[in-house]
């Protein structure tokens, strides 16, 4: 196991190519994840259009959507996360 | 059936060029949707939970997979994939084994709003890519989604839903799909969340009602754009093969019609149907009060086809089998060898058992598999306990159907409660039959007896007379009704009637024979007469002959004197002259 592997929050983020929409979450993600969890975590962005196998897994419904693998439990947030508290929240960054 | 249907299926093909339709292998749904669910559209089935939607839309996605070589896609809502594939094994279908060979993909779409929060704009991406690599994955031409309503529940944005649905449906038009969209039904809506805005080329209800405790499936044809359909609720159910629907009746009437004819095993009976008995493919109705011998008159019946090499089925809803050979020993009937030979089948049930649907279709089940030349439900009275009457005579209708297309003959019997010809079941079935016996109690002088009428037969000359129905040791028979200046007589009266004519018979017989012996007493007084007459005669004539010869005699005599006295006088004149003179003194 390398030590990128042991990150305490893997964020995963199924978008459907790039739209404007995934854009706009990838970019919000980031910005959170800089402001919340530096250097904690590791984001992975699944593109479904390239790999559609990958949505059955993970049961991605809507796009884009984010999926925290780790920690458990799986939390999932759809949408372009453009509500920084609901996303914190959803999360479980900060408490609700 | 499955043969039927693809005929079917190409017959409409050419009538409605516009349309072109997919089979769905469902049987009966397929005749009643005139040939299949619209190709290459979505159809929304709805109906409330457990009215079979996913019974139906996975039958036809399995259906297709196996026989029509339409590989399919079920994205199940609902149901994890291991609980679908239990739930439809009772069907006898398995979901593994055609998902390992590739024929179908099942997706099970997993939504829980406690999982999943939203946030800002979305769209349902993710879905499309999973249905279209599903799709991919095995070259799918049907689809199903069961149920997409729950959607709603997982997700709180119910603009973006709507709008990603309204798209969904047209994507899935794009790609050529046949699809099943199914949804729960709402409270004055086919569907709780309006779905049938979006699904508007096939709408099918499904809906489950119980009735006096027995229940019943029925499937309706909300609409069905651009083809024509039966528009009546056909009832359906769900059984080990799998989802059976039930048409009331083809709409056509075309059936092909023999005029071979069968015994009804009673020669004294047939001989009041033309000689001959029934029309093979025919139906017969037998119907009486209680204990007049219907089942007497449908065992002999079954009896007599059993001889004839045939099979006969025969349904007992009423009496168990063995019963019924028992009691139809004590008229020489022995039913148990013809069950051993395989000719005769019982096939025994209460009545109340199922809702008359099931019933058909066991009935219809037990025929497939049995092939009978002559099918005896016994009796159909019961029936009426199940269901009104007008579902009973739908049921019969459709039963009589099937039968006559399979040129089966059939024969019901029906139990009058009183004793008027207007009995309920009887007017309700009368119509739809070909011949219509009446076994009635004709009760005089202190006994019952039965009389056997033959109320309609078509197309056959019948007798119009009553015929007394004897059950005896031996069987049936059926005698002529004595007419006497009361009335008919039967029974002891008829016996006592033809004694009667036996006496006067014997009587009229003794009487002859002493006119006759009168007149050869005459006839040797007269003879006698006649020879002292005769002989009386003799004498006179002797009489008259003795005066005649007399006479003759003397006329001889007299000639010979003077022929002698000439003689002599010659004789003198030549001799001695003088001697003549001698002799002149």
């Amino acid at each position: 196991m390398t030590a990128e592997d042991t990150k305490k929050w893997e964020l995963r983020l199924y978008i459907a190519g790039h739209t404007e929409k995934s854009v706009t979450a990838l970019n919000n993600l980031r910005k959170y994840c800089e402001e919340h969890l530096k250097g904690q975590y590791r984001i992975e962005v699944i593109d479904l259009l390239r790999k559609p196998q990958l949505a059955e897994g993970d049961q991605i419904l809507a796009t884009p959507t984010l999926v925290r693998k780790v920690p458990e439990p799986i939390r999932k947030i759809i949408g372009d996360l453009s509500d920084e508290e609901k996303v914190l929240v959803g999360l479980n960054i900060i408490p609700a | 059936m499955k043969p039927d249907n693809n005929k079917k299926q190409k017959k409409d093909d050419k009538k409605q060029l516009g349309l072109q339709k997919t089979p769905s292998g469902i049987s009966g749904l397929d005749e009643v949707t005139g040939g299949g669910l619209p190709k290459g559209r979505p159809t929304l089935i709805c109906g409330e939970a457990g009215s079979g939607k996913t019974m139906m839309s996975v039958e036809f996605i399995v259906r297709g997979a196996t026989q029509f070589a339409e590989p399919g896609v079920i994205m199940t809502f609902e149901e994890r994939v291991p609980e679908l594939a239990l739930n439809v094994a009772s069907l006898g279908f398995d979901l593994e084994k055609l998902q390992a060979n590739k024929k179908i993909k099942v997706d099970y779409v997993h939504i829980a709003r406690t999982e999943i929060s939203e946030t800002g704009e979305y769209d349902l991406d993710g879905l499309f890519i999973r249905l279209e690599y599903a799709i991919n994955t095995v070259k799918a031409k049907r689809v199903v989604l069961d149920t997409i309503e729950n959607l709603f529940g997982g997700l709180a944005n119910e603009a973006i839903l709507r709008a990603e649905l309204r798209r969904l449906f047209t994507w899935l038009k794009d790609k050529g799909v046949t699809a099943i969209i199914t949804g729960e039904r709402g409270d004055g809506k086919l569907t709780r969340h309006g779905l049938e805005e979006y699904v508007s080329d096939c709408v099918i209800l499904l809906d489950h009602r119980v009735l006096n405790q027995i229940s019943t499936r029925r499937l309706r044809i909300v609409k069905y754009r651009g083809s024509l359909h039966g528009t009546n609720e056909y009832p359906f159910l769900i059984d080990n093969d799998g989802i059976v629907v039930l048409p009331v009746t083809s709409l056509e009437l075309d059936k092909e019609v023999t005029s071979e004819r069968i015994s009804s095993g009673i020669p004294s009976f047939d001989e009041m149907l033309g000689g001959k008995g029934f029309f093979r493919g025919g139906s017969i109705l037998i119907s009486g009060t209680a204990g007049t011998g219907k089942t007497s008159i449908a065992t002999t019946f079954a009896d007599g086809v059993c001889r004839n090499g045939e099979r006969c089925l025969y349904f007992a809803f009423e009496e168990p089998p063995q019963q019924i050979i028992r009691n139809m020993r004590s008229i020489n009937l022995h039913l148990d060898k013809h069950v051993k030979t395989g000719l005769l089948k019982f096939c025994a049930a209460r009545p109340t058992l199922y809702g008359l649907e099931m019933h058909l279709v066991a009935i219809y089940k037990e025929i497939q598999k049995f092939k009978p030349a002559v099918v005896i439900l016994d009796p159909i009275t019961n029936f009426a306990s199940i269901g009104s009457l007008s579902e009973v005579k739908n049921m019969l209708i459709r039963l009589i159907d099937f039968l006559q297309n399979e040129q089966i003959t059939v024969m019901f019997t029906a139990l009058n409660l009183n004793d008027s010809l207007r009995d309920p079941t009887d007017e309700a079935v009368s119509s739809l039959v070909d011949s219509w016996l009446l076994v009635k109690d004709i009760e005089a002088n202190g006994e019952r007896n039965r009389g056997l009428y033959v109320m309609k037969s078509r197309g056959m000359k019948h007798s119009n007379q009553v015929r007394e129905f004897v059950i005896s040791d031996d069987g049936l028979e059926l005698i002529n009704v004595y007419v006497g200046p009361d009335g008919i007589l039967t029974g002891s009266a008829r016996e006592a009637q033809m004694i009667q004519e036996e006496t006067g018979i014997a009587i009229r017989n003794y009487t002859l024979n002493r006119k006759d012996r009168e007149i050869m007493r005459k006839r040797q007084v007269l003879e006698s007469k006649i020879a002292s007459l005769n002989a009386e005669f003799e004498s006179v004539e002797e009489e008259l002959n003795k005066v005649y010869e007399e006479e003759e005699l003397r006329k001889q005599i007299l000639n010979k004197n003077r022929e002698t006295m000439q003689n002599i006088r010659l004789s003198g004149e030549k001799n001695s002259k003088p001697k003549k003179p001698q002799n002149d003194s």
